[in-house]
C-alpha cells in the first residue's frame, strides 16, 4: 500500500510540473493573442458548452458529472467573489448552499411554488444570511473570520437537523418536484443541464461585470491592503458585506438547482468538508481568476470521479495532489497576474502590509 | 446530578485543551490552522491501539508508542508539507494542511478499516466521591495525564532554551532567524511537542468512550481549534481555560438544553466571545505567545 500511494505521489509530482508549465505557455498564448481571436474563442466554448449534451446523453454518467461540476463551477465562483475579490477567508460557504436548498426544497413541496419563484426566494434568503453573518463578523479578520463562518455553517447544519418539526431533521426532504417551463416539466438531465449551464454563464457574467466596475476595484483594494483602502476612501466594510451579500445569495441559488436536480436534501449534503471543497476549488484553480476558478472546480469535480478506478486509494490521492500542488503551484493552476501577462506575485513578491492570508508575508510579523 | 456533569465535563475539557495546545502553539510559530491536527490525533490513537491489539503490549507502553509515532508523523508532515510552503502564502499553507487531514484520514481508513473499532478496557470501573463530586478513576487518570503534561510542557516552553527559541520565533520569525535561532529546528520542535499533545488526547479520548474511527478527529480538530480561539490563540494557559469552558459548556449544554444542540453550544459560545473580545479570552493579556 505504501508503495502504491508513493508511486503515485512521484506520478503526481511530475505530472504537476509538467502541466503547469503546459498552463502557463497556453495562458501566455491566450494572452497574447489578439481581440478578435479572443472573441472567436469565447464564442467557440459557449457554442461547445450548448451542444455538449447532445453529444453527452449517450452517455448518463458523463452528461451527470458534467452537471455536478457546473453545479461546482457555480458554487466556487460565488465563493471566489468573496476569497478571491474581497480576500475574506469565508469557511462557511456550504451554509448559504444549504440554505438555498432548503428553502427551494421546502417552498416547493410545502407550498407548490413553481421552481422559479423559489430559487429566487433562496438567493434572497441565502442573501439575507449572508447580510445576518456579515455585518457582525466582518470587522473580523483572517483566520478569526475563517473559524467564525466554519462555527456559522455548523450552527446551521445542526438547526437543520434538529428542527424536526420544519426540515424532518436527519431524514431530510424527499420528492422535490422537477422545475417546469411554459408547462414543460423538465424530467431529464438535458434540461438540468441547461438550466445549470444558464446559471452558470449569469455568474461568469455577473463576476467579469463586477471585477470590472467601481465595486470591483474597491474589492480589489480592499484584499490587498485594507488600511491603505480605507485611506483613499473606500468604504470597506460597506464593501465586505456587499460581496458577502452577493456570494452568498449566488450560492444559495446553486442549492435550489441542487434540491431539484436531486430531488432529495438532507444536512448530510452540506457537511463542513463541501465548504472545504469550495476553498480547494478557488485556491487550486487561481483566487480571484475567472477562468482558474473555473478549471478548478472542473478539475477537483471531475477528479473523484477519474479516480474511481483506484477506488480505495481514490482520496488518499486527492489529499496527496493537493499538498503537491500547493507546494509546486501556490499561485494556482491559472493566476491573475499570469493572465495580466505578469509574473506571478507569489514567485517573489513582498510588501509590508498586504493582506497576509492572500500573498505572501515579507517577514512573519 | 450537576455535580456529575461537572466532572464529565472537567474530563472532557482537560482533553480539549491537551488538544488545544498543540493547535495553538503551531499557529504561534507559523501562524498555521493547522487542520490536520485531529488527524494526528486519531493516528495517535491507532497507534495506540495497535500497540495493545497487535503487539499485546500492556498499557503505558501503548501510550508511548502512540505519541512517538504521532509525533514521528508530526515531523513527517512539517518536513514534506508545510516547510516547503513556509515561503508562500499563508492560504497555500493552510490546504497544505487540509491535504494532509483528508490524506490521513483515508490513509487511516486504507490501515484499519473504515468502521469503529472498540478500544479495550485496561482500566477497571472504579469511582471515587469526595463530597458530593463523584469521579471514575478513568476520569481521574485522564485529568491527571493532562495536568502532568501541561506542566511539562510548560517548564519546556518557559525555562528551557528551546522553549526561548520557540518564543523568539513566535514574536518574529525573521528576527530569531537573524539572531542565529535555527527556525526550521524550531518548527519541526514545534510539531513534535504539538503531535505528542495531541496524540496523548487522543489515546485519552478513545480509553473514555471506548472507541476509535478514522473520522474521530475531524471534530476534535475543530474543537480543538474552537477552544485556542476561545483562549487566545497562541497561549497555552488560554487554549487551556478554553478547552475547560468548551468541555464544561456542552456536557452542562448537553444535560440541561438539548443534545441535538451540543456541538452548536461550543460555536455559540465561539462567536460570542469573538464578537467582544476579539482576541479571546487570554488572548490581550498575555504578551508572550508560543
Amino acid at each position: 500500500m505504501l508503495i502504491n500511494l508513493s508511486i503515485a505521489t512521484i506520478i503526481l509530482y511530475f505530472g504537476i510540473k509538467i502541466i503547469s508549465k503546459g498552463l502557463d505557455a497556453v495562458t501566455f498564448k491566450v494572452t497574447t493573442m489578439d481581440n478578435k481571436y479572443k472573441k472567436r474563442m469565447k464564442y467557440i466554448i459557449v457554442i461547445l458548452s450548448i451542444i455538449f449534451p447532445l453529444v453527452a446523453r449517450l452517455s448518463p454518467y458523463i452528461l451527470r458529472t458534467s452537471i455536478v461540476a457546473l453545479l461546482y463551477v457555480v458554487l466556487a465562483l460565488s465563493l471566489n467573489l468573496i476569497l478571491g475579490f474581497a480576500g475574506q477567508l469565508s469557511m462557511g460557504h456550504s451554509a448559504f448552499y444549504a440554505i438555498g436548498a432548503y428553502t427551494t426544497a421546502l417552498l416547493m413541496v410545502n407550498l407548490k411554488l413553481s421552481f422559479w419563484l423559489s430559487i429566487i426566494a433562496s438567493a434572497l434568503i441565502a442573501g439575507f444570511f449572508g447580510l445576518f453573518l456579515g455585518i457582525p463578523t466582518l470587522r473580523l479578520k483572517g483566520d478569526y473570520l475563517a473559524i467564525t463562518t466554519i462555527g456559522f455553517a455548523e450552527i446551521v447544519r445542526l438547526v437543520l437537523i434538529n428542527w424536526g418539526e420544519l426540515t424532518r431533521g436527519p431524514a431530510g426532504i424527499p420528492g422535490i418536484p422537477s422545475p417546469s417551463i411554459f408547462g414543460f416539466i423538465i424530467k431529464d438531465n438535458v434540461g438540468y443541464y441547461y438550466i445549470i449551464l444558464l446559471l452558470a454563464f449569469f455568474t461568469v457574467f455577473l463576476s467579469y461585470r463586477l471585477l470590472n466596475s467601481r465595486y470591483g476595484s474597491g474589492f480589489i483594494a480592499v484584499r490587498d491592503d485594507e488600511i491603505a483602502a480605507e485611506a483613499m476612501g473606500i468604504n470597506s466594510t460597506y464593501l465586505k458585506t456587499l460581496v458577502f451579500v452577493i456570494g452568498a445569495a449566488i450560492a444559495g441559488m446553486a442549492g435550489g438547482f441542487f434540491a431539484t436536480f436531486i430531488h432529495y436534501v438532507n444536512p448530510d449534503n452540506f457537511t463542513y468538508s463541501e465548504s472545504v471543497t469550495m476553498v480547494c476549488m478557488v485556491v487550486l484553480g487561481g483566487l480571484g481568476s475567472i477562468p482558474g476558478v473555473i478549471s478548478g472546480a472542473m478539475v477537483l469535480s471531475i477528479l473523484p470521479e477519474l479516480l474511481r478506478g483506484v477506488a480505495t486509494y481514490r482520496y488518499a490521492i486527492y489529499g496527496i495532489l493537493l499538498i503537491l500542488m500547493m507546494i509546486n503551484r501556490p499561485q494556482g493552476m491559472i493566476s491573475v497576474d499570469r493572465l495580466k501577462g505578469g509574473k506571478s506575485k507569489n514567485e517573489g513578491f513582498g510588501n509590508k502590509r498586504i493582506n497576509k492570508i492572500l500573498r505572501r508575508p515579507y517577514s512573519s510579523k | 446530578m450537576f455535580l456529575d456533569q461537572l466532572s464529565n465535563g472537567i474530563a472532557l475539557g482537560s482533553i480539549y485543551g491537551l488538544t488545544a495546545i498543540g493547535f495553538t502553539m503551531v499557529y504561534g510559530i507559523i501562524r498555521l490552522i493547522n487542520f490536520s491536527h485531529g488527524d494526528i490525533y486519531m493516528m495517535g490513537a491507532f497507534f495506540a491501539y495497535t500497540g495493545i491489539m497487535f503487539f499485546k503490549l500492556p498499557l503505558i507502553p501503548s501510550f508511548l508508542i502512540g505519541m512517538v509515532c504521532a509525533a514521528l508523523l508530526g515531523v513527517l508532515l512539517a518536513k514534506l508539507a508545510y516547510i516547503p510552503v513556509l515561503g508562500a502564502a499563508r492560504i497555500n499553507l493552510f490546504l497544505c494542511a487540509v491535504g494532509a487531514a483528508i490524506f490521513l484520514e483515508n490513509f487511516a481508513m486504507l490501515l484499519w478499516g473504515p468502521e469503529t473499532q472498540s478500544f479495550p478496557t485496561m482500566i477497571e470501573n472504579k469511582s471515587y466521591t469526595f463530597g458530593g463530586l463523584t469521579i471514575t478513576k478513568l476520569q481521574f487518570i485522564i485529568i491527571f495525564t493532562s495536568i502532568v503534561l501541561i506542566l511539562l510542557l510548560t517548564y519546556i516552553v518557559k525555562r528551557t532554551k528551546m522553549g526561548r527559541a520557540m518564543r523568539c520565533c513566535s514574536q518574529d520569525m525573521v528576527a530569531a532567524k537573524l539572531m542565529g535561532i535555527k527556525t526550521e529546528k524550531i518548527v519541526m520542535f514545534t510539531f513534535i511537542l504539538g503531535s505528542t499533545l495531541g496524540a496523548a488526547a487522543g489515546i485519552l479520548v478513545a480509553m473514555y468512550y471506548k472507541a476509535v474511527y478514522p473520522m474521530m478527529g475531524f471534530s476534535a480538530g475543530l474543537k480543538a481549534f474552537v477552544s485556542a480561539v476561545i483562549g487566545g490563540i497562541g497561549s497555552i494557559p488560554g487554549a487551556m481555560a478554553g478547552g475547560f469552558i468548551m468541555g464544561v459548556a456542552e456536557t452542562l449544554g448537553a444535560a440541561y438544553i438539548s443534545s441535538g444542540y451540543r456541538d452548536a453550544i461550543s460555536f455559540i459560545i465561539l462567536i460570542i466571545i469573538l464578537l467582544f473580545k476579539p482576541a479571546g479570552l487570554f488572548g490581550s493579556s498575555v504578551k508572550e505567545k508560543v
